[in-house]
């Protein structure tokens, strides 16, 4: 439309002039009247969709979560990882406050929020090595504060009765040493044994030397 | 599976095709192949690891002090169906010790020591000397006893394998006689000394499996090993064996690599021979197999190579599992003026051991003693300028510098999406590389942050779903508490309603009772 009219203006004198302002309002009034059909269209079209495909949970909050270690151990000050993770989403809580995730967690929640990676909130702790926890069972007295108070029922035993701690499902959160009585129970740190050994990674080639400089000590050196 | 790829892989054999890449290298082997199969001596001590297939240590069997029986059990192992590790000779267990175990590892791991009394005296053996009418599960079962693992050099327990590739259903059974790697020849030296040992055994694995015919793949370049096993199938006349020469290719002898030069089909990602209806075994995996079923003998001893630049006079050798290396070494000439660097495995993908004092395992295929000369690094590393060598040679048809990039930017997920796992960690990528840029030792690491991350993943989900459970539970214990005081709360006050309308009612009757009077 807009093309015909400048072609028109364009025209010899000679030609035969149309009423331009009357032409331009009525251009304008339609394009104004379908660009504000079309609003209201897709506008009505997302209400419908929004409450079509509604979600119960804001689905950062589950991302967050899968990024979180899911210790339970409430270093982040929030009473569990869920929490913690709500508290993300919301802006309410930093993402460098989870020791047990550390370094390699606080970067991939920087990725998922497109936020900087920040150091670890030393307020929080620190990052430590993976350990479990292993009840002295001669000292136990069996007074099942520690099984209250393991936030993965990773802790077997019942009143009066020697407690043991289910090492496979221990995530190693220390929340069962505060109330242990008799402090019988250490943070064990788990050294990898040859099976889950991990390979290392490569360091640079520099010329002239081995890949691995090892030199072949004599028989007996063991 | 596709019915074409069905039928395409029965034919296995029939015509040779490709793989992609591979390299073809200078072989070396000629110098360990020319003296005859010696006996290593017994040692003045055995160290056995109790780590001898893929997986965990087996569990310790016996007692310092106890004696044993050459082929006794000497550690068990509680899972994956497998066997046992077995006292490679007579003699007393002195000691369980934590001592280097040759592993890429370099790190320690459990040993029984055993000093020999020098009868080599077996324990009573039970051999299975009908096994043509055997119950191919009793078969199976005698494998699994006789602790057999993969001696390619992958350690997988075979009685698993077997197990699992008769329960699915296979046709054919592939014999791995093609040693790809440069040096390595103790196939080549027991297929061309103990013929009839292999063509048994793949009788006998044929049966266990429910397969219908063997094929037996060796290496175009091994004449004599043609000949012997030829001879071998004839004398027994067995028509379902088939010998295929196939030509001398870096890796060739990988499984996957090999059943694609066989029946021209890809294993699928992820996926085992047994989804074509295949079973890959090596050839010495065979042998051991007729040892255990005809004879009656556990696996504790197999064929090493010693040989490379460092070795004096290099060789193939019987060795028993638990043999010191040095005492190989010593038997070979010992090492040379200019050794640097002792390699178990292949020079592709062995890995370096630390000491010599090192055990023989089950997985040693070779001792390699390289020289200065091997291993200096012409150039240092350099950043990769994307030519695409290495995505040329990759046997597994992968892109390995945008792998190495993935890796170095920690980026897992989208590895494992462009396929890290399939890498089958062969070295040729590292060798085409005009960067000198150490490719698979970055896809080592990168296949170990995989597994491992898939482990914390799945350790992260038990524990949300152990932690919600019990948040549950506390809630419910909660409600249910709230509830039990609430129904006494009620029952208090319908006591005392009951009662006050008691009194009211009695007081009425009072009232009435008193007008009527």
């Amino acid at each position: 439309m807009l093309v015909r009219m400048i072609d028109q203006t364009v025209l010899p004198a000679t030609a035969q002039i149309p009423d331009l302002s009357c032409n331009l309002r009525a251009n304008v009034l339609a394009a104004v009247l379908a660009i504000t059909f079309l609003g209201g269209l897709f506008g009505l079209g997302l209400g419908w969709a929004a409450r079509r495909f509604h979600v119960e949970t804001d689905p950062v909050i589950d991302q967050i979560e899968a990024i979180l270690p899911q210790t339970q151990c409430g270093q982040c000050n929030y009473p569990g990882c869920r929490p913690y993770a709500e508290a993300i989403a919301s802006r309410e809580a930093g993402i460098n406050q989870c020791p047990p995730g550390g370094e390699a967690g606080i970067k991939a929640l920087a990725a998922l929020l497109g936020m900087e990676s920040m150091p670890l909130n030393p307020e929080n702790g620190e990052e430590k090595p993976k350990a479990v926890a292993v009840i002295d069972e001669l000292a136990c007295i069996g007074c099942t504060l520690c099984i209250q108070a393991c936030p993965v029922d990773a802790i077997l035993g019942a009143s009066k009765q020697m407690h043991t701690v289910i090492e496979s499902e221990c995530t190693g959160c220390d929340l069962c040493l505060p109330p242990c009585p008799v402090d019988c129970i250490d943070m064990v740190i788990r050294y990898p044994d040859v099976s889950d050994w991990k390979w290392p990674k490569p360091r640079p080639v520099v010329s002239g030397t081995a890949l691995i400089p090892d030199e072949i000590p004599s028989a007996g050196h063991h | 599976m596709h019915i074409d790829h069905a039928e395409q892989a029965r034919t296995a054999g029939e015509q040779l095709h490709h793989f992609h890449g591979g390299l073809r290298l200078r072989h070396n082997k000629k110098n360990s192949c020319e003296t005859p199969l010696e006996n290593a001596p017994l040692p003045s001590l055995f160290y056995v690891p109790l780590l001898q297939q893929y997986g965990k240590e087996a569990e310790v069997t016996v007692a310092t002090g106890q004696k044993v029986l050459k082929g006794d059990a000497i550690g068990c192992f509680g899972h994956l169906g497998s066997g046992c590790v077995h006292a490679p000779s007579s003699g007393v267990v002195k000691a369980l010790v934590r001592r280097p175990i040759s592993h890429p590892s370099g790190s320690d791991g459990w040993c029984v020591v055993i000093e020999p009394d020098g009868l080599d005296q077996w324990k009573e053996l039970e051999p299975l000397t009908d096994w043509i009418k055997a119950d191919p599960a009793l078969l199976r079962q005698k494998i699994r006893d006789s602790g057999i693992v993969g001696l390619g050099g992958a350690v997988f327990p075979t009685a698993y394998k077997a197990d699992d590739a008769s329960s699915r259903g296979i046709h054919t059974l592939i014999l791995n006689g093609s040693e790809c790697e440069p040096y390595i020849s103790c196939d080549e030296m027991l297929m061309r000394e103990q013929p009839d040992s292999i063509v048994l055994g793949a009788r006998i694995l044929q049966r266990a499996v429910g397969a219908t015919r063997t094929v037996i793949a060796i290496e175009d370049q091994m004449g004599a090993v043609n000949h012997a096993l030829k001879q071998a199938v004839e004398n027994v006349g067995d028509k379902s064996i088939k010998i295929v020469k196939v030509t001398t290719i870096y890796p060739e002898g990988g499984e996957k690599q090999l059943i694609q030069v066989l029946t021209g089909l890809e294993v699928p990602a992820g996926g085992r021979p047994a989804d074509l209806g295949l079973l890959c075994q090596n050839v010495a995996t065979a042998s051991a197999v007729a040892q255990a079923v005809v004879e009656g003998k556990p696996l504790v001893e197999r064929i090493v190579t010693v040989t490379g630049n460092g070795i004096r006079k290099p060789r193939n050798l019987v060795a028993r599992v638990g043999t010191p290396i040095s005492d190989l070494v010593d038997q070979c000439g010992g090492y040379t003026n200019d050794v640097a660097r002792l390699v178990l495995g292949g020079p592709m993908m062995g890995y370096s051991l630390n000491s010599d004092a090192n055990p023989v395992i089950k997985a040693a295929n070779c001792i390699l003693a390289l020289t200065e000369l091997d291993i200096r690094q012409s150039q240092a590393e350099m950043p990769c300028i994307r030519c695409g060598e290495c995505a040329r040679v990759c046997p597994a048809v992968l892109l390995p510098q945008q792998l190495d990039w993935l890796i170095r930017n920690q980026q897992w997920d989208d590895a494992a999406d462009c396929g890290l796992t399939d890498c089958i960690e062969c070295g040729c990528c590292d060798m085409v590389c005009p960067s000198h840029i150490p490719l698979t030792s970055w896809f080592c690491f990168g296949k170990s942050e995989l597994r491992s991350l898939a482990i914390e993943r799945k350790q992260a989900e038990t524990a949300k779903h152990r932690y919600e459970a019990r948040d549950a539970r506390l809630l419910r214990i909660k409600q249910e508490r709230r509830q039990r005081m609430d129904e006494k709360k009620r029952a208090i006050k319908d006591k005392a309603e009951k009662q006050k309308k008691l009194a009211e009612a009695i007081s009425r009757s009072r009232a009435r009772q008193d007008r009527n009077e």
